[in-house]
């Protein structure tokens, strides 16, 4: 009874940094120590309209980052991502400027055909035991060929209902516009919370991450778990090239190529093991965000070549992993 | 710990605003596409170097030729609130939203060196850059003129669907038809570079038509150069045997000139900072500018090319 009684407390008080949350911890902290510092130095930097940006301008990374972040909590890895966003976003805009599609049929085609590609991925790394590594460079190949098979340029879009798309915002007040690329990213995050905290399908992600042996004793369905965060990491994929689409109002199929690598370390920087089972989706916001911090600080900086934030990430990066080994407990090392 | 960091952001914000006071120069922000030729960093410099010398605060953004980080760019120069941007969009199509965005923000836009593709004239004050077709013609003028109107061509073309490849080739096309007897008979893209202009020129000696090539029309000064070594080694003088004619005027292309290896360069002048400039200064001040802007440029035989070569920046 008063075990009961106690449970609620428990859950009110703020997490405290545990082994497991403390790569979070320092996530936040280095993620808003850069937002403070960039602050400082420039002028105009805290506006709500940058801070609206960061969000805007790296949806296309973030959707992607957040459809990885499973796969790598489920202990895999999808380098098929980057290439998606191109493969789809040129086969839209030639569907619709090309070959008269409405809109949102080639949207809705794009969406399935990133989910089916990612099932396929599942089914081979869940039944076959093959190496997810292989598996998605397969696809990373498989895309990039597709894409640049559909056009080798860049397809503009004129479409109404695109222009239309990409002039969707909500008008908060002047000078803060939330664009629609934002909106969808937020959303998604949100969804992704949700379903990685309290769905059992989340809970189960993390138990085939943490440990595919005992998730199976457990009764799990691993297997399933497998394809699905496959199926879904393809479907942010092709909800990336969607949203890049309307950012850009054109489809190239090199847009996005080598995201894949981005995604990985903004997955990384927020957090997320890549052993698998720890981690989750709002530590890959903070990671999303540290990349645009550094982006947006070098292009108001204006002098530094913007080859820096691979730099500053790469350091990072590097800084993040060292300090996931030590913290990870021993009996996890095999 | 959330209230500390209310503070401090608050208390950032407030000095910076207060830096913010003291700074009144021209503030300008400039999307470059990249840094992928010679031509491109000697743009880019030309652009650094006149805006210190006028005291100008240049924000330099590269986009490392993505689409993507060129929009970032603008949107962070719209919220530094810059006076103007300058843009060099690295494709035509998709830079419509964003345009309009610094339209709202009462920030003017010069585009510099190609052209976006938009539906409304009134999103960009002017665009400033070279003719393309008009280099094409040059060259074709050239070529006719040299070989007395008589010539089989083999042709180099540039990057598929990029606005010079596109151009050069218009131009180049619309002069030869005036000459019966100026004929291009092969013609394949080289990509702009080096490398593919001396593999396509190699595959086009080795095909059975390659004894009638009397002339080359590079689209670009790298292109012809890659082809110079495989004429070279299919035992041919480039220069002699073939007329070899190119555009973009960049030293090496001087160079190769003066040992005779090729016969003229259409200059294509990446130095256009002054002119850029003079036309940021109008547009910040309200002046009127025109919609087009022509970049000074000329052409470039043999003979010209020794006298000129020590003064070539790029």
């Amino acid at each position: 009874m008063s075990i009961a009684l106690s449970q609620p407390r428990v859950a009110r008080r703020l997490p405290l940094p545990s082994r497991q949350t403390l790569p979070l911890w320092i996530t936040l902290g280095v993620c808003l120590l850069m937002y403070v510092a960039a602050g400082l130095r420039y002028d105009n930097f805290f506006t709500p309209q940058v801070a609206v940006n960061l969000i805007g301008d790296n949806a296309f990374l973030g959707v992607t980052a957040l459809g990885l972040t499973f796969v790598i909590l489920a202990g895999g890895i999808d380098l098929s991502i980057g290439s998606a966003i191109g493969c789809t976003s040129v086969f839209i805009a030639a569907m619709i400027e090309n070959h008269g599609w409405s809109a949102p049929l080639a949207i809705g085609v794009a969406l399935l055909g990133g989910t089916i590609i990612g099932i396929v991925q599942g089914l081979l790394i869940a039944f076959f035991e093959l190496q997810p590594f292989l598996v998605t460079l397969g696809g990373l190949f498989l895309y990039r060929g597709i894409g640049l098979l559909v056009s080798r340029e860049s397809i503009s879009l004129d479409n109404p209902m695109y222009v239309w798309l990409s002039g969707v915002e909500w008008h908060v007040r002047d000078g803060v516009d939330i664009p629609l690329a934002a909106m969808i990213f937020v959303v998604l995050l949100l969804l992704c919370v949700y379903v990685a905290r309290w769905r059992p399908a989340g809970r189960a992600v993390y138990a085939v991450g943490g440990n595919e042996q005992s998730a199976l004793l457990m009764g799990l369905p691993v297997r399933r778990v497998k394809i699905g965060v496959y199926a879904f990491s393809g479907f942010c994929a092709a909800l990336a090239g969607v949203t890049a689409t309307i950012y850009m109002s054109s489809g190239a199929a090199l847009t996005g190529a080598g995201l894949e690598l981005d995604a990985i370390a903004a997955v990384v920087i927020g957090g997320t093991l890549l052993s698998g089972g720890v981690g989750g989706p709002l530590g890959t916001l903070l990671g999303v965000l540290i990349f645009g911090i550094i982006q947006t600080a070098i292009s108001f900086e204006g002098t530094l070549s913007s080859w820096w934030a691979r730099i500053v990430v790469g350091l990072l990066l590097l800084a993040f992993i060292l300090l996931q080994t030590l913290l990870q407990p021993r009996e996890t090392h095999s | 710990m959330n209230r500390f960091i209310r503070t401090a952001v608050v208390a950032a914000a407030t000095l910076s605003s207060s830096f913010a006071m003291a700074a009144d120069k021209l503030v300008v922000g400039f999307a470059q596409v990249g840094a992928e030729s010679a031509w491109r960093t000697a743009n880019s410099k030309s652009i650094k170097d006149e805006a210190e010398k006028r005291g100008i605060e240049l924000k330099f953004v590269d986009a490392q030729q993505k689409q993507e980080n060129q929009i970032k760019a603008i949107r962070s120069f719209i919220a530094q609130r810059v006076n103007v941007i300058v843009l060099a969009p690295v494709v035509e199509a998709g830079f419509e939203p964003v345009l309009r965005e610094a339209k709202r923000a009462h920030i003017p836009v010069i585009l510099s060196d190609r052209r976006a593709k938009v539906s409304d004239e009134s999103l960009y004050a002017t665009f400033i850059g070279a003719d393309f077709v008009e280099e094409g013609r040059r060259a074709a003028k050239f070529l006719a003129e040299k070989t007395g109107g008589k010539s089989t061509i083999a042709e180099l073309e540039g990057t598929p669907g990029s606005a010079p490849a596109n151009d050069r080739k218009k131009g180049f096309d619309e002069i030869i038809a005036k000459y019966p007897d100026m004929k291009v008979i092969m013609s394949q893209t080289g990509d702009f570079t080096r490398a593919k202009g001396k593999e396509v020129m190699e595959a086009f000696l080795k095909s059975p038509d390659a004894g009638k090539i009397t002339a080359l029309y590079a689209h670009n000064d790298d292109m012809a150069l890659g082809a110079i070594q495989a004429i070279e080694a299919a035992g041919k003088k480039p220069g002699v045997d073939i007329t070899i004619v190119s555009i973009d005027g960049v030293k090496s292309a001087f160079e190769a000139m003066a040992e005779g290896k090729l016969n003229c360069t259409v200059e294509c002048n990446p130095l256009i900072g002054p002119q850029l400039f003079d036309l940021v200064e109008k547009v910040a001040a309200g002046q009127e500018v025109p919609k087009r802007v022509d970049v000074q440029e000329g052409v470039f035989t043999q003979e010209q090319a020794k006298d000129a070569l020590p003064n070539r920046q790029y």
